[in-house]
Parts: C-alpha cells; structure tokens; sequence
C-alpha cells in the first residue's frame, strides 16, 4: 500500500485484495460482544470535513474507534472558496496538534491531493471523497460487498463478473472510483445513464457505456444506482425528473428483469422514487444496508494498513492468514 | 547618456555587426572608434528589436501585493521587453481616461519599459455598456488597443458596436474568446482527463464559437479584430480561413500554450490554472505551426501575476494565470527556434513588430537600422538554466516553468539607449 489513499488508481489488485481480506477479518468483530481491537491505540485519527456527510464521517469515526484510535472530528464547513479558513491553515493547525492519519472530505476535486503532496502535513492522507472526483473508500466497500456476495459462485474473485452502475456518473466520485477499482479487480463495469450525465471522454475510461437501462440489466450480476442529486435536477441534464426515473430509475418491473443471483445496490442517500423505487430498496436484493455495515469494516481495514503496517490486524482465528497477535496484546479479549 | 558599442551582435541571428547606441537612435555603420562609448562583447549573442507585449497584467492599481507598473516592467525589461499593454482588468478598472493616464504614467517614471494601457470595452469590464473608448484614445495614453480580458465581449450586438466604435481611431477590439454558458465554473481543458480528475471542463468550443462570430462580424463590419491567446487547434483554423478571406483578423499565442499541456492538471496543483486553460499535444503542435506559417501574428505573455495564497490552496480556490514576461523568449527559443519552426528573424517579427503593428505603436517594434529608436535586446541562445521561482523580479512567484530546464538568457536590454538590464541584471 501507498502512504495515502487518494484514488482507486492508487491500489494495485494485490493492495485492493488485501484490504477486501484484511476488511472480512475485521468484519468478524462486528458479531463480537466487545467490537474494539487495539491496533491503532495511541494514534490521531482527524476527520477533517469541508462538507457535510454524517454517515461517511460516522463510519470513518466508528472504524478509528474500533481500532483503539482516538479520533477528532474536524468540521469545517465551507473552505478557502467561501474565505473561511484556508486549506492549507487548516492543514498546518492539524500538523502541529499532531496526528498519524487525516480523512479528508472536500467539495473541491484534488484537496486530497493537495493535502497529501504539498508539504503541509506527515500524516497519511484519505480521501472520503473529493468533489467529482473520487470516492475510494466507497469504492472498497462496494467491492468488498459484491465480492462476499459473488466470489463463492464466482472462484472467490470479481473476475468476469458484470457489474452496471446507472445514474449521474458525470458528477459521481463514486462511480469514478468503482470503474477504476472494479476494474482492477477483473469485473466488468458498464456505466448507463443519459449521454449528459456520462463524462467527455468517458470512452477512454475501462468501461462500456450504454443508454439503455433495459438492454444492460438482465445481464447484470450487481446493479449500483447513483443518487441524482438535487441540484442536476435544474440543470438540463434531463428534461424532468419524472421522464429520468422512466428511463434510468430501477422499479419493480425492472427488477424482475434481474437474474437470481444479482443483488441492487446504492452508496445512499438515496432519493426514493427517483432513481429507484421503495420496493427495489426495500426488497431481498437489496445490499444497500449491508453495505453501510461493510463501510465500517472497510474503513478499519484502510486505516489498519496505512497506520498499522503489514501484521495482521486481528489475532488468531481468522480465515487462514492469520498469525499472532497485534503488538502482542491478546486481542480476541 | 551613455553610449553604448555592442560588438559582434548577430543582427536577427545573422552575421556578427557592431551596433552603435547613442543618443537614443541605432548605428550600424557610423563611428567604429570604441574611445567615448561603453563597449559591450556581445560576440555569440542575438541581437533583436525590443520585444513588444500585447498582454500583460500589472496589477496596479488595485493588486499592488501581486505586482506593480514598476516590477512588472522591470520583469518586462528583464525578459527583453520595451513596451508591454497592461490589461485593463485593475482596481479601478482601467475604463476611464483618468486610469489609462495613471498607468500610462507609472510606466513613464519607472522607464523600464513603456507602458501602453488597454482599454476596457465595457463599463468595469462588465459587458453591458461601451466604456469611453474615444476618451482613452484621445488620451495622453493614446489607448488603441481595447480588452474585456478576463472577461469575453460575449454579447453580439456589443461586441459589433465596439469593433465599429474604434474605426473612428484606429483601435483594435482584442478579444478574450470564451463562450460563458460553456465555461460555467470551468477549471480546466475538456478532454479525458478533466473527466478523470473530476475538474469542470472548459471545452474548446468554447473559444472556438466566438472566434467564429467574431471574425464573421468584424468582417461584416470592416474593422479590426485581434484574438487573445489562442489555445485550440480550432481556433487557429478559424482564424486561417479569415485571413485567407482577406478580414482584417491577427491573433496572439502565449508561450505556455506553446510549450506545456493539459497533462499537467493531473498534479492539481494550482500553478498549472490558466485561463484559456492548458491544451493537449496537438493543440500545441497546431499553435506552433499557426505562429511558424504566420496564421498566428504574435506572441504574447498574459503575464498574470498571483498572491502566494491565491496558488497555495485547492484548484478550484485559485486564481488563473501564470507569469510569462521573464521566460517567454527562452519558451519561443525552446518551442520554435530550436525547432526550426522559426528564424531569428521571425522571432523579431512575432515578438516586436507584429505586436507593434497591432497595437499602432508607433516607436517599439522597428527594425534595427540607422536612426531607429535604440530599442534593443541582447540574448545569448547557448546557454541553458533550471528556472527558479526565486529568481523573478517579479513581485509573485506563480511561474510555471520553476524547475524547468530552458534554453537562452536576456543579457541586456536597451530602450530609447538607455540600459533597462545589463548583464542580465537590472541596471
């Protein structure tokens, strides 16, 4: 692994199965009466966010917790382009507390990267998503999700496996990152959504593209929907909501177009009625909570491996690769 | 004054000639007796008209922390230039004859470099109403050249009237081509990579759209037009189709649109935010080929000096623009000359007399003969220098070039006889 997480583009297949392995140990925890490992005891983890996301910036906290972190919240709502605080005061304010890790959400594309490679902090860098950019940790839940739910049928791996991600790509760090990780990983991405929501250029990206929802979904194995936020709505990327959801929304009539093993997901919040319908979101398929429940485990396992190093993460018992225990201490406590 | 000898200059990059300044005019064959003249070895280095700006930002008045009339004209000198337009998009806003004086005026008694103030088009560069042209014209300024830069004359109707309004004097509408409907929020070129980087495209139709209109009505009208910075392949195909139609249509390239490319958005970091954005390869290669065949009348700088915390923060925060006045005849010498795109001599055409003859100015941009006005550069072409952002006389720091091997070195520059630079030093 790198020293920060600031794209998909950043993990090697090796790197992105480490973390999806590392994160099905840690999940074990989750069934545990006591959910707390002590591997990141005596580290700073900052959640540094320009923008408000509760359930990213929960899940990051809940991760950190879990692995003994302390952890500061850091909200800074606005930024440099609404002449608050600059980026980089920030940055030199969080140096000099001191602290091993900054998550970082920003509305501008390339914070991140600025936070990592500018010289302005020592700590390790992660992007909980950055404008239109990426969104990596979403990323790995996803593919942390579809792969526990594909990988038994499927040789254990995402290799071949088609995977149709459908909405707002153009404004989508998520769908940045999971064309990008998923590819890696060997699926098969293709993006569906109206041509003025796919990006120029698009065709250069590891994917197909197609605008006919109805033409990809009964070959689909995952089906990732993309929240059309509000504001795209008063934009002209489409002429009404209602003639989006008719074209792009997944309802129940589309699901039953669905084969049997294909499971529906969405990085939330979703907007109901819009892009997917509540019996779809509510219905067996449906893996939009798990992957809440994914999130975290994937979060500690990013964590673990950019601040904890190449030891295992928990002690003992799990799924073979397992040796000894973390920094000695008995951590099945 | 001092008298000056130079010895040896290769005229345009030809045979070695001595030149004689003195008095403010040019020599070439008078008085070789070296007693009473400061003579200056300039065996190896190239002797060219005083380079003439057609795009400057001076900051002054209103950004005095970026830059001033006097350190922007010192960095002018520095690179080799003896007369530069400083862009109307100031604090105040150069609009009015009262603030084209000023400016004018500040240059005047820095006597680095000549300042020629640009006009605004519009009111406070707000494109609603025709600002005072004919007062700035009559003014001791003399403006002829007249920009919204920053901001594109994007209304049809405005932008017909005030290619006609400058007939009256002579004047020149140099247009910022930029499509505001198309370039909403935009950070960068459109292409794959703003789509990978999640940074809002600015696409080259853009430009493209309205240097199409605007040829067409400067066309319809009869009068002149002059296209700022050109960055798309497309727009130096436009503006060949007009001059082979016979309109009355010139265009600038700035050297970073000539030498550096879109790929490095990637580093997000801000340096690389310009405004028309950085292009693809073939773009460039195009710009090149449109200044070598001459499609491309000049270069300019754009030379857009930025606040350290303007550039040290996200992109989406930062300012456009980057300096140029320092480094542009080593980025021509690197993209055109050592290229064999152009000659020396063609070098003098694009940076002193074709931007001269845009912005009817009268006494920069001559060829160096007897009697000229004794405006003259010397550039030694064989050496070649890491740039550093320290080194700049310039007040910002905002160069993209810093770390950047490039060729040549302004060793002095001379306007109406008086050193401006010497040594490659500020005299």
């Amino acid at each position: 692994m790198k020293k920060h997480l600031l794209s998909a583009a950043d993990l090697s297949r090796d790197d992105a199965e480490l973390v999806l392995r590392t994160a099905e140990e840690l999940r074990s925890l989750a069934d545990r009466p006591i959910k707390k490992l002590p591997a990141l005891r005596g580290r700073t983890v900052v959640n540094l966010f320009f923008e408000d996301s509760t359930r990213t910036r929960i899940s990051f906290e809940a991760a950190a917790k879990r692995l003994s972190a302390d952890v500061i919240n850091f909200s800074a709502k606005g930024s440099s382009l609404s002449k608050g605080e600059s980026l980089k005061d920030t940055a030199l304010t969080l140096e000099a507390m001191g602290c091993d890790a900054v998550v970082i959400r920003h509305g501008a594309s390339g914070a991140p990267h600025r936070l990592a490679n500018s010289g302005w902090v020592r700590a390790s860098v992660v992007n909980a998503g950055d404008g239109t950019h990426e969104h990596p940790t979403q990323a790995l839940l996803d593919a942390f999700t579809m792969w526990r739910h594909l990988g038994s049928r499927n040789g254990g791996t995402l290799d071949g496996q088609r995977i149709a991600i459908i909405g707002d790509v153009l404004h989508s760090r998520v769908a940045r990152s999971n064309a990008l990780l998923l590819h890696t990983l060997g699926a098969e991405v293709t993006l569906v959504a109206p041509p003025t929501l796919l990006p120029v250029g698009v065709d250069s990206w590891p994917v197909e593209t197609s605008y006919d929802l109805d033409g990809v979904l009964p070959k689909a194995d995952a089906v990732m929907m993309l929240r059309v936020q509000r504001e795209r709505m008063n934009g002209g990327f489409f002429p009404t909501a209602r003639e989006y959801s008719r074209r792009y929304g997944l309802d129940g009539r589309r699901m039953a177009t669905l084969q049997d093993h294909t499971i529906v997901m969405h990085p939330g919040p979703m907007v109901r009625g819009m892009e997917i319908t509540a019996d779809v979101a509510d219905s067996d398929r449906s893996v939009i909570v798990e992957q809440v429940t994914n999130g975290v485990a994937v979060r500690m396992a990013v964590l673990y491996l950019l601040l904890g190093g190449s030891e295992p993460a928990v002690g003992g018992t799990v799924a073979g690769t397992v040796a000894g225990n973390v920094e000695g201490e008995g951590a099945d406590a | 004054m001092t008298s000056y000898l130079i010895k040896n200059a290769r005229l345009l990059g030809g045979d070695p000639t001595d030149i004689l300044i003195q008095d403010g005019r040019v020599a070439l064959d008078g008085d070789r007796d070296e007693r009473g003249h400061e003579v200056i070895d300039a065996t190896g280095l190239i002797a060219l008209p005083g380079l003439v700006d057609l795009h400057t930002h001076l900051r002054e008045p209103g950004r005095e922390d970026a830059e001033t009339v006097l350190t922007g004209t010192q960095a002018a000198a520095m690179g080799g230039y003896t007369a530069v337009h400083a862009m109307a998009n100031t604090d105040p806003v150069a609009d009015t004859a009262g603030v084209v004086e000023q400016v004018w005026r500040l240059g005047r008694e820095g006597g680095y470099c000549d300042v020629y103030p640009v006009g605004a088009v519009t009111v406070g560069l707000a494109g609603q109403q025709l600002a005072e042209l004919g007062a700035m014209a009559d003014s001791a300024a003399r403006v002829r050249v007249f920009s919204d830069d920053g901001h594109c004359v994007s209304d049809a109707v405005l932008m017909r009237r005030a290619l006609e309004y400058v007939k009256a004097f002579d004047g020149v509408v140099a247009q910022h081509a930029q499509e505001p409907r198309l370039t909403e929020n935009a950070q960068m070129n459109e292409g794959e990579l703003s789509g990978r980087l999640g940074l809002a495209g600015w696409p080259a139709v853009a430009e493209e759209a309205v240097i199409a209109r605007d040829c067409l009505l400067a066309a319809h009208v009869g009068s002149r037009l002059h296209v700022c910075h050109v960055s798309t392949a497309g727009s130096v195909e436009l503006i060949r189709q007009a001059k082979a139609s016979g309109w009355s249509v010139t265009a600038e390239v700035t050297p970073h649109h000539l030498l550096l490319t879109d790929e490095l958005a990637a580093s997000y970091d801000p340096v690389y935010k310009v405004n028309p954005p950085l292009r693809t390869a073939a773009d460039t290669e195009a710009l090149r080929a449109g200044l070598a065949d001459g499609t491309i009348d000049a270069v300019a700088t754009d030379h857009a000096p930025h606040p350290h915390e303007d550039k040290d923060c996200e992109w989406a925060a930062a300012a456009f623009g980057m300096l140029g006045l320092e480094t542009s005849l080593s980025v021509v010498q690197e993209t055109m000359v050592d290229t064999g795109l152009l000659t020396w001599a063609d070098v003098a055409d694009r940076m002193s007399y074709a931007p001269a003859r845009i912005g009817r100015v009268t006494d920069h941009g001559r060829p160096l003969e007897d009697g000229a006005p004794a405006n003259v550069v010397l550039y030694d072409p064989s050496v070649r220098h890491v740039v550093e952002a320290a080194d700049s006389v310039s007040l910002s720091r905002n160069t993209p070039y810093a770390g950047m091997e490039l060729p040549g070195r302004v060793v002095a520059t001379f306007l109406r006889g008086r050193a401006t630079v010497l040594d490659a030093k500020l005299a």
